[in-house]
Protein backbone atom coordinates (compact mmCIF):
# COMPACT_ATOMS: atom_id res chain seq x y z
CA UNK A 1 0.00 0.00 0.00
CA UNK A 2 1.21 3.37 -0.43
CA UNK A 3 3.54 5.01 -3.03
CA UNK A 4 7.13 5.37 -3.12
CA UNK A 5 8.62 9.14 -4.18
CA UNK A 6 12.25 8.74 -5.86
CA UNK A 7 13.58 12.58 -4.14
CA UNK A 8 16.04 14.02 -5.99
CA UNK A 9 18.51 16.50 -3.24
CA UNK A 10 21.88 18.36 -3.53
CA UNK A 11 23.02 17.19 -0.62
CA UNK A 12 21.33 19.27 1.94
CA UNK A 13 17.32 19.27 0.70
CA UNK A 14 14.96 17.91 -1.51
CA UNK A 15 14.53 19.59 -5.33
CA UNK A 16 12.00 22.11 -5.42
CA UNK A 17 10.63 19.11 -8.39
CA UNK A 18 10.89 16.49 -5.43
CA UNK A 19 8.67 18.44 -3.64
CA UNK A 20 6.15 18.61 -6.63
CA UNK A 21 6.37 15.07 -7.71
CA UNK A 22 5.44 14.01 -3.71
CA UNK A 23 2.24 16.39 -4.44
CA UNK A 24 1.65 14.64 -7.59
CA UNK A 25 2.06 10.97 -5.71
CA UNK A 26 -0.53 12.36 -3.72
CA UNK A 27 -3.32 12.35 -6.31
CA UNK A 28 -2.91 8.32 -5.92
CA UNK A 29 -4.36 8.30 -2.56
CA UNK A 30 -2.31 6.36 -0.29
CA UNK A 31 0.56 7.38 1.83
CA UNK A 32 3.05 8.80 0.57
CA UNK A 33 6.92 7.50 1.69
CA UNK A 34 10.05 8.81 0.14
CA UNK A 35 13.85 7.40 -0.44
CA UNK A 36 16.41 9.67 -0.83
CA UNK A 37 19.71 8.32 -1.77
CA UNK A 38 23.30 8.80 -1.59
CA UNK A 39 26.00 8.80 1.10
CA UNK A 40 26.43 9.49 4.80
CA UNK A 41 25.17 13.36 4.34
CA UNK A 42 21.94 11.99 2.98
CA UNK A 43 19.90 11.68 6.46
CA UNK A 44 20.19 15.70 6.70
CA UNK A 45 18.12 15.88 3.81
CA UNK A 46 15.14 14.26 5.74
CA UNK A 47 14.69 17.08 7.42
CA UNK A 48 13.60 19.07 4.17
CA UNK A 49 10.79 16.72 3.95
CA UNK A 50 8.62 18.65 6.68
CA UNK A 51 5.11 19.55 5.59
CA UNK A 52 5.49 18.03 2.33
CA UNK A 53 3.21 15.56 4.43
CA UNK A 54 5.21 12.44 3.54
CA UNK A 55 5.37 9.76 5.97
CA UNK A 56 8.39 8.05 6.15
CA UNK A 57 11.91 9.21 4.70
CA UNK A 58 14.00 5.58 3.40
CA UNK A 59 17.42 6.24 3.63
CA UNK A 60 19.27 4.59 1.21
CA UNK A 61 23.11 4.87 1.73
CA UNK A 62 26.45 3.58 0.40
CA UNK A 63 28.60 4.79 -2.71
CA UNK A 64 27.46 2.86 -5.88
CA UNK A 65 23.51 4.48 -4.61
CA UNK A 66 25.43 8.37 -4.40
CA UNK A 67 27.08 7.46 -7.61
CA UNK A 68 23.93 7.46 -9.09
CA UNK A 69 24.69 3.64 -10.33
CA UNK A 70 21.55 2.84 -12.41
CA UNK A 71 21.38 -1.04 -12.12
CA UNK A 72 22.13 -1.42 -8.38
CA UNK A 73 19.90 1.58 -7.28
CA UNK A 74 17.45 -0.02 -9.58
CA UNK A 75 17.92 -3.26 -8.07
CA UNK A 76 17.68 -2.01 -4.58
CA UNK A 77 14.42 -0.13 -5.02
CA UNK A 78 12.83 -3.14 -6.97
CA UNK A 79 13.35 -4.93 -3.56
CA UNK A 80 12.10 -2.22 -1.22
CA UNK A 81 8.83 -1.78 -3.41
CA UNK A 82 8.33 -5.84 -3.19
CA UNK A 83 8.82 -5.82 0.48
CA UNK A 84 6.76 -2.73 1.22
CA UNK A 85 3.84 -3.63 -1.50
CA UNK A 86 3.78 -0.39 -3.19
CA UNK A 87 1.63 0.37 -5.65
CA UNK A 88 3.29 3.14 -7.24
CA UNK A 89 6.57 4.77 -7.86
CA UNK A 90 6.93 8.43 -8.68
CA UNK A 91 9.91 10.59 -9.56
CA UNK A 92 10.26 14.18 -11.35
CA UNK A 93 11.50 14.03 -14.20
CA UNK A 94 15.53 14.60 -15.03
CA UNK A 95 18.29 12.68 -16.46
CA UNK A 96 18.52 10.83 -13.33
CA UNK A 97 14.73 9.66 -13.29
CA UNK A 98 15.00 8.79 -16.41
CA UNK A 99 18.19 6.57 -16.26
CA UNK A 100 16.92 4.97 -13.39
CA UNK A 101 13.28 4.10 -13.77
CA UNK A 102 12.51 2.41 -16.44
CA UNK A 103 15.28 -0.54 -15.28
CA UNK A 104 13.38 -0.30 -12.06
CA UNK A 105 10.09 -0.90 -14.31
CA UNK A 106 11.35 -3.38 -16.03
CA UNK A 107 12.71 -5.23 -13.23
CA UNK A 108 8.55 -5.31 -11.76
CA UNK A 109 7.38 -6.30 -14.95
CA UNK A 110 5.33 -3.11 -15.56
CA UNK A 111 4.57 -0.68 -18.10
CA UNK A 112 6.24 2.74 -16.93
CA UNK A 113 4.72 6.38 -18.06
CA UNK A 114 7.21 8.91 -18.92
CA UNK A 115 6.42 12.40 -18.31
CA UNK A 116 2.74 12.87 -17.14
CA UNK A 117 1.46 16.09 -17.52
CA UNK A 118 -1.77 15.54 -15.20
CA UNK A 119 -2.95 12.65 -13.29
CA UNK A 120 -6.73 12.03 -13.64
CA UNK A 121 -7.58 9.54 -10.84
CA UNK A 122 -5.14 6.29 -9.48
CA UNK A 123 -5.59 4.63 -13.15
CA UNK A 124 -5.39 7.41 -15.77
CA UNK A 125 -2.96 9.80 -16.45
CA UNK A 126 -1.85 12.24 -19.65
CA UNK A 127 1.51 12.63 -21.20
CA UNK A 128 2.46 14.42 -24.12
CA UNK A 129 4.40 12.94 -26.98
CA UNK A 130 5.40 14.22 -30.72
CA UNK A 131 7.57 16.62 -29.35
CA UNK A 132 4.41 17.72 -26.95
CA UNK A 133 2.34 17.90 -29.71
CA UNK A 134 -0.07 15.53 -28.77
CA UNK A 135 -1.61 14.56 -25.16
CA UNK A 136 -2.45 11.14 -24.67
CA UNK A 137 -4.89 9.95 -22.04
CA UNK A 138 -3.82 6.56 -20.38
CA UNK A 139 -5.05 4.24 -18.56
CA UNK A 140 -2.68 2.00 -16.67
CA UNK A 141 -3.89 -0.80 -14.39
CA UNK A 142 -0.54 -2.35 -13.80
CA UNK A 143 -0.45 -3.77 -9.98
CA UNK A 144 2.51 -1.16 -9.78
CA UNK A 145 1.94 1.98 -11.45
CA UNK A 146 5.91 3.35 -12.44
CA UNK A 147 6.05 6.97 -13.69
CA UNK A 148 8.23 10.45 -13.85
CA UNK A 149 5.99 13.67 -13.88
CA UNK A 150 6.72 17.27 -15.53
CA UNK A 151 7.28 18.87 -12.03
CA UNK A 152 5.94 22.21 -13.28
CA UNK A 153 2.60 20.69 -14.14
CA UNK A 154 1.97 20.18 -10.72
CA UNK A 155 1.80 22.67 -7.49
CA UNK A 156 4.49 22.28 -4.38
CA UNK A 157 2.99 20.66 -1.50
CA UNK A 158 0.98 22.67 1.08
CA UNK A 159 3.50 22.47 3.84
CA UNK A 160 1.99 21.66 6.93
CA UNK A 161 4.29 20.97 9.95
CA UNK A 162 5.18 17.35 10.45
CA UNK A 163 8.50 15.93 9.78
CA UNK A 164 8.55 11.84 8.01
CA UNK A 165 9.94 8.83 10.06
CA UNK A 166 13.08 7.85 9.34
CA UNK A 167 14.21 4.63 8.52
CA UNK A 168 17.54 3.45 6.94
CA UNK A 169 17.61 0.60 3.83
CA UNK A 170 20.49 -2.14 4.22
CA UNK A 171 22.18 -1.83 0.84
CA UNK A 172 21.79 -3.89 -1.85
CA UNK A 173 24.29 -5.93 -3.91
CA UNK A 174 26.17 -3.80 -6.45
CA UNK A 175 26.14 -5.99 -9.50
CA UNK A 176 29.08 -4.08 -10.46
CA UNK A 177 28.37 -3.55 -14.04
CA UNK A 178 29.34 -0.14 -14.21
CA UNK A 179 31.64 2.37 -12.29
CA UNK A 180 31.58 6.30 -12.03
CA UNK A 181 34.53 8.01 -13.36
CA UNK A 182 34.05 11.58 -13.74
CA UNK A 183 31.63 14.45 -12.76
CA UNK A 184 31.63 17.58 -14.98
CA UNK A 185 29.49 20.06 -13.01
CA UNK A 186 28.45 22.94 -14.81
CA UNK A 187 28.80 25.73 -12.07
CA UNK A 188 27.77 29.22 -13.93
CA UNK A 189 27.08 30.48 -10.28
CA UNK A 190 23.34 31.57 -11.77
CA UNK A 191 19.92 29.96 -10.53
CA UNK A 192 19.44 26.47 -11.21
CA UNK A 193 17.81 26.30 -14.71
CA UNK A 194 14.85 24.02 -13.80
CA UNK A 195 13.30 25.86 -11.00
CA UNK A 196 14.59 29.73 -11.68
CA UNK A 197 12.18 32.01 -11.64
CA UNK A 198 13.56 33.60 -15.08
CA UNK A 199 15.54 31.84 -17.80
CA UNK A 200 17.28 34.01 -20.06
CA UNK A 201 17.33 31.54 -23.57
CA UNK A 202 19.61 32.05 -26.40
CA UNK A 203 19.31 30.82 -30.07
CA UNK A 204 21.43 30.76 -32.98
CA UNK A 205 20.46 34.36 -32.66
CA UNK A 206 23.03 35.19 -30.23
CA UNK A 207 26.17 34.73 -32.28
CA UNK A 208 25.81 38.39 -33.60
CA UNK A 209 25.46 39.98 -30.28
CA UNK A 210 27.46 37.98 -28.45
CA UNK A 211 27.13 35.21 -25.17
CA UNK A 212 28.43 38.08 -22.74
CA UNK A 213 25.38 40.20 -23.88
CA UNK A 214 23.01 37.49 -22.90
CA UNK A 215 25.23 36.41 -19.77
CA UNK A 216 25.06 40.19 -18.86
CA UNK A 217 21.52 40.26 -19.16
CA UNK A 218 20.55 37.25 -17.17
CA UNK A 219 22.64 38.47 -14.51
CA UNK A 220 21.31 41.75 -14.08
CA UNK A 221 17.58 39.77 -13.87
CA UNK A 222 19.15 36.95 -11.23
CA UNK A 223 18.34 34.63 -14.04
CA UNK A 224 19.34 31.28 -15.33
CA UNK A 225 20.54 30.86 -18.47
CA UNK A 226 18.64 28.76 -21.30
CA UNK A 227 19.68 27.73 -24.87
CA UNK A 228 18.08 26.26 -28.14
CA UNK A 229 20.01 23.32 -29.99
CA UNK A 230 20.60 25.90 -32.47
CA UNK A 231 23.00 27.57 -29.83
CA UNK A 232 24.55 24.60 -28.56
CA UNK A 233 25.08 23.22 -32.23
CA UNK A 234 26.66 26.23 -32.97
CA UNK A 235 28.73 25.95 -29.84
CA UNK A 236 27.78 29.02 -28.30
CA UNK A 237 26.05 27.76 -24.87
CA UNK A 238 26.39 24.34 -22.91
CA UNK A 239 24.34 21.38 -23.57
CA UNK A 240 23.33 21.11 -20.33
CA UNK A 241 21.78 24.69 -21.27
CA UNK A 242 19.47 23.09 -23.25
CA UNK A 243 15.95 23.88 -23.48
CA UNK A 244 13.32 21.43 -25.22
CA UNK A 245 11.35 18.18 -24.76
CA UNK A 246 14.44 16.03 -25.29
CA UNK A 247 16.36 18.36 -23.41
CA UNK A 248 15.20 20.26 -20.13
CA UNK A 249 11.02 21.29 -19.56
CA UNK A 250 11.04 24.24 -17.77
CA UNK A 251 8.33 26.99 -17.34
CA UNK A 252 9.36 30.02 -14.66
CA UNK A 253 7.55 33.16 -14.18
CA UNK A 254 9.44 34.55 -17.14
CA UNK A 255 11.16 33.35 -20.03
CA UNK A 256 13.14 35.22 -22.23
CA UNK A 257 14.03 33.79 -26.20
CA UNK A 258 16.51 36.14 -27.80
CA UNK A 259 17.20 34.92 -31.08
CA UNK A 260 15.80 31.37 -31.24
CA UNK A 261 13.13 30.90 -34.28
CA UNK A 262 10.81 28.47 -31.81
CA UNK A 263 10.82 25.10 -33.18
CA UNK A 264 8.36 22.63 -31.77
CA UNK A 265 11.06 20.98 -29.92
CA UNK A 266 12.01 24.15 -28.37
CA UNK A 267 8.44 25.30 -27.22
CA UNK A 268 7.24 22.25 -25.95
CA UNK A 269 10.25 22.90 -23.35
CA UNK A 270 9.18 26.09 -22.72
CA UNK A 271 5.40 26.79 -23.32
CA UNK A 272 4.02 26.42 -19.77
CA UNK A 273 6.26 29.53 -18.88
CA UNK A 274 4.31 32.23 -17.22
CA UNK A 275 4.97 35.11 -19.88
CA UNK A 276 7.04 34.71 -22.33
CA UNK A 277 9.13 37.16 -24.06
CA UNK A 278 10.35 36.80 -27.79
CA UNK A 279 13.06 38.99 -29.65
CA UNK A 280 14.05 37.79 -33.07
CA UNK A 281 14.63 39.63 -36.21
CA UNK A 282 12.53 37.64 -38.29
CA UNK A 283 8.63 39.08 -37.61
CA UNK A 284 7.59 36.02 -39.20
CA UNK A 285 9.70 33.45 -36.48
CA UNK A 286 7.29 31.32 -35.20
CA UNK A 287 8.39 31.70 -31.77
CA UNK A 288 5.90 34.85 -31.49
CA UNK A 289 3.32 32.75 -31.79
CA UNK A 290 3.54 31.94 -28.27
CA UNK A 291 4.90 34.89 -27.30
CA UNK A 292 3.34 37.21 -24.41
CA UNK A 293 5.71 40.04 -25.88
CA UNK A 294 7.22 40.30 -29.03
CA UNK A 295 9.81 42.83 -30.39
CA UNK A 296 11.29 42.64 -34.00
CA UNK A 297 14.93 43.91 -33.00
CA UNK A 298 18.59 43.16 -33.97
CA UNK A 299 20.04 41.76 -30.55
CA UNK A 300 23.04 43.30 -31.01
CA UNK A 301 20.91 46.55 -30.47
CA UNK A 302 17.89 44.96 -28.17
CA UNK A 303 20.21 43.28 -25.41
CA UNK A 304 22.56 45.79 -24.19
CA UNK A 305 18.90 48.22 -24.45
CA UNK A 306 17.18 45.91 -22.32
CA UNK A 307 19.83 45.63 -19.96
CA UNK A 308 20.39 49.48 -19.53
CA UNK A 309 16.80 49.84 -19.33
CA UNK A 310 16.77 47.23 -15.81
CA UNK A 311 19.22 49.58 -14.66
CA UNK A 312 16.54 52.46 -14.40
CA UNK A 313 13.87 52.31 -11.92
CA UNK B 1 33.57 -6.72 -30.92
CA UNK B 2 29.76 -7.08 -32.13
CA UNK B 3 27.42 -4.25 -32.31
CA UNK B 4 23.57 -4.53 -32.21
CA UNK B 5 21.66 -1.21 -33.06
CA UNK B 6 18.10 -0.79 -32.41
CA UNK B 7 16.27 1.25 -35.06
CA UNK B 8 12.79 2.75 -34.96
CA UNK B 9 11.19 3.95 -37.88
CA UNK B 10 8.86 7.35 -36.84
CA UNK B 11 6.95 10.23 -38.61
CA UNK B 12 10.11 12.49 -39.98
CA UNK B 13 10.84 15.05 -37.41
CA UNK B 14 9.56 17.90 -39.94
CA UNK B 15 6.52 16.84 -40.19
CA UNK B 16 3.11 17.95 -37.50
CA UNK B 17 1.48 15.78 -37.42
CA UNK B 18 -2.15 15.48 -37.54
CA UNK B 19 -4.90 14.18 -34.93
CA UNK B 20 -7.17 11.66 -36.32
CA UNK B 21 -10.54 13.89 -36.33
CA UNK B 22 -12.99 11.10 -34.17
CA UNK B 23 -9.36 11.80 -31.18
CA UNK B 24 -8.36 7.68 -31.09
CA UNK B 25 -4.84 8.32 -32.21
CA UNK B 26 -2.55 10.18 -34.75
CA UNK B 27 -3.01 9.58 -38.38
CA UNK B 28 -0.18 8.59 -39.77
CA UNK B 29 -1.23 7.61 -43.06
CA UNK B 30 0.86 9.09 -46.53
CA UNK B 31 2.57 10.85 -43.47
CA UNK B 32 6.54 10.95 -44.07
CA UNK B 33 8.22 8.26 -42.38
CA UNK B 34 12.22 8.06 -41.37
CA UNK B 35 14.50 6.60 -39.08
CA UNK B 36 14.42 8.13 -35.55
CA UNK B 37 16.59 10.60 -35.20
CA UNK B 38 18.77 9.32 -32.07
CA UNK B 39 18.99 6.09 -34.09
CA UNK B 40 20.98 7.83 -36.77
CA UNK B 41 23.69 8.62 -34.09
CA UNK B 42 23.18 5.34 -33.10
CA UNK B 43 24.31 3.59 -36.48
CA UNK B 44 26.43 6.00 -37.27
CA UNK B 45 28.47 5.18 -33.84
CA UNK B 46 28.21 1.91 -34.52
CA UNK B 47 29.94 2.45 -37.97
CA UNK B 48 32.57 4.74 -36.62
CA UNK B 49 33.41 1.86 -34.50
CA UNK B 50 33.89 -0.47 -36.98
CA UNK B 51 35.66 1.60 -39.04
CA UNK B 52 38.18 2.57 -36.09
CA UNK B 53 38.62 -1.86 -36.32
CA UNK B 54 37.29 -1.73 -32.48
CA UNK B 55 34.17 -3.51 -34.12
CA UNK B 56 33.95 -6.06 -36.44
CA UNK B 57 30.06 -6.64 -37.14
CA UNK B 58 27.36 -4.04 -37.26
CA UNK B 59 23.87 -5.80 -37.11
CA UNK B 60 20.39 -3.33 -37.37
CA UNK B 61 17.15 -4.50 -35.93
CA UNK B 62 13.88 -3.09 -36.01
CA UNK B 63 10.21 -4.21 -34.61
CA UNK B 64 7.85 -3.17 -36.66
CA UNK B 65 5.84 -4.00 -39.76
CA UNK B 66 6.63 -4.61 -43.07
CA UNK B 67 7.06 -1.27 -44.10
CA UNK B 68 9.74 -0.56 -41.21
CA UNK B 69 11.71 -2.00 -43.17
CA UNK B 70 12.77 1.08 -44.90
CA UNK B 71 14.47 2.05 -41.92
CA UNK B 72 16.93 -1.45 -41.83
CA UNK B 73 17.64 -0.37 -45.40
CA UNK B 74 18.54 2.96 -44.31
CA UNK B 75 20.70 1.31 -41.64
CA UNK B 76 22.28 -0.58 -44.28
CA UNK B 77 23.30 2.37 -46.68
CA UNK B 78 24.99 3.51 -43.62
CA UNK B 79 26.93 0.70 -43.28
CA UNK B 80 25.34 -2.06 -41.37
CA UNK B 81 26.64 -5.55 -42.07
CA UNK B 82 23.11 -7.09 -41.69
CA UNK B 83 19.76 -6.35 -40.92
CA UNK B 84 16.82 -8.36 -39.00
CA UNK B 85 13.55 -7.42 -38.39
CA UNK B 86 10.93 -8.33 -35.83
CA UNK B 87 7.80 -8.57 -37.19
CA UNK B 88 4.62 -6.58 -35.56
CA UNK B 89 1.57 -5.25 -37.12
CA UNK B 90 0.73 -3.08 -34.47
CA UNK B 91 2.80 -0.79 -32.51
CA UNK B 92 4.21 -2.20 -29.32
CA UNK B 93 4.57 -0.31 -26.14
CA UNK B 94 8.35 0.20 -24.79
CA UNK B 95 7.97 -2.78 -22.13
CA UNK B 96 7.50 -5.20 -25.47
CA UNK B 97 9.90 -3.48 -27.48
CA UNK B 98 12.51 -4.51 -24.77
CA UNK B 99 11.53 -7.98 -24.72
CA UNK B 100 11.57 -8.52 -27.79
CA UNK B 101 15.23 -6.93 -28.75
CA UNK B 102 16.54 -8.78 -25.47
CA UNK B 103 15.23 -12.04 -27.16
CA UNK B 104 17.38 -10.99 -30.52
CA UNK B 105 20.15 -9.69 -28.16
CA UNK B 106 19.87 -13.81 -26.37
CA UNK B 107 20.14 -15.04 -30.73
CA UNK B 108 22.84 -12.90 -31.76
CA UNK B 109 24.89 -12.15 -28.59
CA UNK B 110 26.17 -8.75 -29.09
CA UNK B 111 29.17 -7.42 -26.80
CA UNK B 112 27.06 -3.93 -27.19
CA UNK B 113 23.93 -2.31 -27.46
CA UNK B 114 23.41 1.20 -29.35
CA UNK B 115 20.32 2.82 -29.50
CA UNK B 116 18.75 5.91 -29.22
CA UNK B 117 17.73 7.49 -25.72
CA UNK B 118 13.95 8.42 -26.96
CA UNK B 119 12.00 7.78 -30.21
CA UNK B 120 10.33 10.91 -31.78
CA UNK B 121 6.80 9.54 -31.70
CA UNK B 122 6.19 8.26 -28.09
CA UNK B 123 8.61 9.91 -26.45
CA UNK B 124 9.19 6.89 -23.81
CA UNK B 125 12.85 7.42 -23.12
CA UNK B 126 12.63 3.55 -21.71
CA UNK B 127 13.68 0.77 -24.05
CA UNK B 128 17.05 1.32 -23.67
CA UNK B 129 17.08 0.75 -19.64
CA UNK B 130 14.67 -2.21 -20.02
CA UNK B 131 16.62 -4.22 -22.59
CA UNK B 132 19.62 -3.42 -20.31
CA UNK B 133 17.47 -4.80 -17.23
CA UNK B 134 16.25 -8.04 -19.12
CA UNK B 135 20.12 -8.84 -19.96
CA UNK B 136 21.39 -8.16 -17.00
CA UNK B 137 24.11 -6.18 -18.18
CA UNK B 138 25.31 -2.41 -17.68
CA UNK B 139 23.78 0.52 -18.99
CA UNK B 140 25.00 3.94 -19.88
CA UNK B 141 21.98 6.47 -21.35
CA UNK B 142 22.35 10.00 -22.68
CA UNK B 143 26.39 9.45 -24.50
CA UNK B 144 28.01 12.32 -25.88
CA UNK B 145 31.60 10.22 -26.20
CA UNK B 146 32.29 6.95 -26.22
CA UNK B 147 35.29 5.09 -26.01
CA UNK B 148 36.70 1.34 -25.84
CA UNK B 149 39.36 0.95 -22.73
CA UNK B 150 40.85 -1.82 -21.57
CA UNK B 151 37.85 -4.02 -22.72
CA UNK B 152 35.70 -1.70 -21.03
CA UNK B 153 33.83 1.37 -22.68
CA UNK B 154 34.12 4.70 -21.30
CA UNK B 155 30.85 6.82 -21.79
CA UNK B 156 30.28 10.25 -21.00
CA UNK B 157 26.23 11.17 -20.52
CA UNK B 158 24.77 14.44 -20.96
CA UNK B 159 23.08 15.01 -17.34
CA UNK B 160 20.94 17.64 -15.59
CA UNK B 161 23.87 20.11 -14.48
CA UNK B 162 26.47 18.76 -16.10
CA UNK B 163 28.45 15.52 -17.43
CA UNK B 164 28.78 12.22 -16.02
CA UNK B 165 31.39 9.60 -17.21
CA UNK B 166 30.79 6.11 -16.89
CA UNK B 167 33.02 2.86 -17.07
CA UNK B 168 30.76 0.33 -18.40
CA UNK B 169 31.53 -3.42 -18.99
CA UNK B 170 30.52 -5.30 -21.71
CA UNK B 171 28.07 -6.50 -22.68
CA UNK B 172 26.22 -3.09 -22.20
CA UNK B 173 23.65 -1.21 -23.57
CA UNK B 174 24.52 2.60 -24.59
CA UNK B 175 21.60 5.16 -25.33
CA UNK B 176 22.89 8.25 -27.38
CA UNK B 177 22.04 11.93 -27.79
CA UNK B 178 22.58 14.08 -30.67
CA UNK B 179 25.91 15.14 -29.67
CA UNK B 180 27.28 12.40 -30.36
CA UNK B 181 27.92 12.43 -33.67
CA UNK B 182 27.29 14.00 -37.06
CA UNK B 183 25.79 10.91 -38.65
CA UNK B 184 26.91 11.15 -42.66
CA UNK B 185 25.48 12.07 -45.70
CA UNK B 186 23.87 8.82 -47.28
CA UNK B 187 24.70 8.32 -51.46
CA UNK B 188 22.27 7.10 -53.34
CA UNK B 189 24.82 3.92 -54.35
CA UNK B 190 24.65 2.85 -50.86
CA UNK B 191 20.80 2.94 -50.65
CA UNK B 192 20.54 1.50 -54.23
CA UNK B 193 22.99 -1.50 -52.91
CA UNK B 194 21.32 -1.60 -49.34
CA UNK B 195 17.83 -2.13 -51.60
CA UNK B 196 19.12 -5.63 -52.87
CA UNK B 197 20.25 -6.40 -49.16
CA UNK B 198 18.31 -9.60 -47.50
CA UNK B 199 16.61 -8.41 -44.13
CA UNK B 200 16.15 -11.68 -42.27
CA UNK B 201 12.56 -11.71 -40.20
CA UNK B 202 11.57 -13.22 -36.82
CA UNK B 203 8.14 -13.69 -35.49
CA UNK B 204 7.14 -12.65 -31.62
CA UNK B 205 5.79 -16.12 -30.86
CA UNK B 206 9.36 -17.31 -32.28
CA UNK B 207 11.29 -15.03 -29.92
CA UNK B 208 8.81 -15.93 -27.09
CA UNK B 209 7.72 -12.38 -26.22
CA UNK B 210 4.14 -11.49 -25.05
CA UNK B 211 3.36 -8.74 -26.10
CA UNK B 212 -0.18 -8.15 -24.82
CA UNK B 213 -0.62 -4.08 -24.43
CA UNK B 214 -0.23 -3.02 -21.00
CA UNK B 215 -1.75 0.22 -21.25
CA UNK B 216 -5.13 1.65 -22.32
CA UNK B 217 -5.26 4.53 -24.81
CA UNK B 218 -8.44 6.85 -23.79
CA UNK B 219 -7.78 9.32 -26.56
CA UNK B 220 -5.34 11.68 -27.81
CA UNK B 221 -6.27 15.73 -28.36
CA UNK B 222 -4.16 18.66 -29.15
CA UNK B 223 -2.70 21.27 -26.12
CA UNK B 224 -4.55 24.16 -25.53
CA UNK B 225 -3.09 26.74 -27.11
CA UNK B 226 -1.24 29.56 -25.32
CA UNK B 227 -3.96 32.63 -24.31
CA UNK B 228 -4.41 35.12 -27.23
CA UNK B 229 -3.73 38.24 -26.98
CA UNK B 230 0.42 37.97 -27.35
CA UNK B 231 1.27 41.82 -27.78
CA UNK B 232 4.33 42.68 -30.74
CA UNK B 233 5.72 45.52 -28.85
CA UNK B 234 7.62 48.46 -30.56
CA UNK B 235 10.61 49.08 -28.63
CA UNK B 236 12.87 47.83 -25.29
CA UNK B 237 10.60 50.43 -23.77
CA UNK B 238 7.66 49.36 -24.58
CA UNK B 239 8.73 45.70 -23.19
CA UNK B 240 10.50 47.05 -19.87
CA UNK B 241 7.23 48.79 -19.11
CA UNK B 242 4.93 45.89 -19.66
CA UNK B 243 6.95 43.57 -17.63
CA UNK B 244 7.14 46.08 -14.82
CA UNK B 245 3.74 47.47 -14.88
CA UNK B 246 1.28 44.92 -16.59
CA UNK B 247 2.87 41.17 -16.29
CA UNK B 248 4.84 42.54 -13.12
CA UNK B 249 7.73 39.92 -13.36
CA UNK B 250 10.82 42.01 -12.81
C1 LIG C 1 15.13 14.83 -32.54
C2 LIG C 1 15.32 16.31 -32.33
C3 LIG C 1 15.31 16.81 -31.06
C4 LIG C 1 15.48 18.17 -30.84
N1 LIG C 1 15.43 18.64 -29.57
C5 LIG C 1 15.57 19.98 -29.35
C6 LIG C 1 15.49 20.53 -28.03
O1 LIG C 1 15.33 19.81 -27.04
N2 LIG C 1 15.62 21.88 -27.88
C7 LIG C 1 15.81 22.73 -28.96
O2 LIG C 1 15.91 23.94 -28.76
N3 LIG C 1 15.89 22.24 -30.19
C8 LIG C 1 15.78 20.89 -30.42
N4 LIG C 1 15.88 20.41 -31.70
C9 LIG C 1 16.28 21.33 -32.79
C10 LIG C 1 15.16 22.20 -33.31
O3 LIG C 1 14.41 21.48 -34.26
C11 LIG C 1 15.72 23.48 -33.97
O4 LIG C 1 16.62 23.13 -34.98
C12 LIG C 1 16.44 24.39 -32.97
O5 LIG C 1 15.63 24.61 -31.84
C13 LIG C 1 16.78 25.69 -33.64
O6 LIG C 1 17.56 26.50 -32.79
P1 LIG C 1 17.55 28.10 -32.95
O7 LIG C 1 16.16 28.59 -32.85
O8 LIG C 1 18.56 28.65 -32.03
O9 LIG C 1 18.17 28.29 -34.41
P2 LIG C 1 17.49 28.80 -35.75
O10 LIG C 1 16.31 28.00 -36.09
O11 LIG C 1 18.61 28.88 -36.72
O12 LIG C 1 16.97 30.25 -35.40
C14 LIG C 1 17.79 31.35 -35.14
C15 LIG C 1 16.89 32.56 -35.00
O13 LIG C 1 17.67 33.70 -34.63
C16 LIG C 1 17.20 34.83 -35.34
N5 LIG C 1 18.31 35.75 -35.44
C17 LIG C 1 19.49 35.59 -36.11
N6 LIG C 1 20.29 36.63 -35.92
C18 LIG C 1 19.64 37.51 -35.13
C19 LIG C 1 19.95 38.78 -34.59
N7 LIG C 1 21.13 39.37 -34.82
N8 LIG C 1 19.03 39.39 -33.83
C20 LIG C 1 17.82 38.82 -33.60
N9 LIG C 1 17.49 37.60 -34.06
C21 LIG C 1 18.37 36.95 -34.83
C22 LIG C 1 16.72 34.30 -36.67
O14 LIG C 1 15.74 35.15 -37.23
C23 LIG C 1 16.15 32.93 -36.29
O15 LIG C 1 14.76 32.98 -36.02
C24 LIG C 1 15.69 19.04 -31.93
C25 LIG C 1 15.69 18.53 -33.23
C26 LIG C 1 15.51 17.18 -33.44
C27 LIG C 1 15.50 16.66 -34.84
N1 LIG D 1 9.95 -0.65 -32.50
C1 LIG D 1 11.26 -0.48 -32.26
N2 LIG D 1 12.17 -1.18 -32.98
C2 LIG D 1 13.51 -1.04 -32.74
N3 LIG D 1 14.00 -0.20 -31.82
C3 LIG D 1 13.14 0.51 -31.08
C4 LIG D 1 11.74 0.42 -31.26
N4 LIG D 1 11.15 1.26 -30.38
C5 LIG D 1 12.15 1.86 -29.69
N5 LIG D 1 13.34 1.41 -30.13
C6 LIG D 1 14.68 1.83 -29.66
O1 LIG D 1 14.58 2.34 -28.36
C7 LIG D 1 14.99 3.70 -28.31
C8 LIG D 1 14.19 4.43 -27.25
O2 LIG D 1 12.82 4.38 -27.59
P1 LIG D 1 11.65 4.79 -26.58
O3 LIG D 1 11.98 4.20 -25.26
O4 LIG D 1 10.43 4.21 -27.20
O5 LIG D 1 11.62 6.30 -26.55
C9 LIG D 1 14.82 4.19 -29.74
O6 LIG D 1 15.67 5.29 -30.00
C10 LIG D 1 15.21 2.96 -30.54
O7 LIG D 1 16.61 2.83 -30.61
Amino acid sequence: MGVLVFAEHDGAAVTEAARRAVSAAGALGGPVDVVLAGGDGVEAVAASLAGTGVSRAWLCQGAPYADQLAEPLAGRLAALVRAEGYEAVVAATSTQARDLLPRLAAELDTQMLTDVTAIEDAETFVRANYAGSVLTRLRCREPVKVLTVRATNFAPPPGDGASPAVARLEPGPDPGLSRLLEVQATDSGRPDLGSARVVVAGGRGVADAGVGELEALADKLGAAIGASRGAVEAGLLPSDAQVGLTAKVVAPDLYIAAGISGSIYHVSGMRDSGVIVAINKDPEAPIFEVADYGLVADLTEALPQLREALEQP
Amino acid sequence: MKILVAVKRVVDHNVRVRIRADGTGVDTANTRMAMNPFDETAVEEAVRLREAGDASEVVAVTVGDAGSEEVLRTALAFGADRALRVDSEAPLEPLAVSKALAAVAGREQPDLVLMGKQAIDDDSNQVGQMLACHLGWGQATFACDVALADGELHVVREVDGGKRTLAVALPAVVTTELELNEPRYIKLPSLMKAKRQAIERLGLAELGVDATPRLELLGVSEPLPREAGGERVDSVAALVDRLRNEAGVI
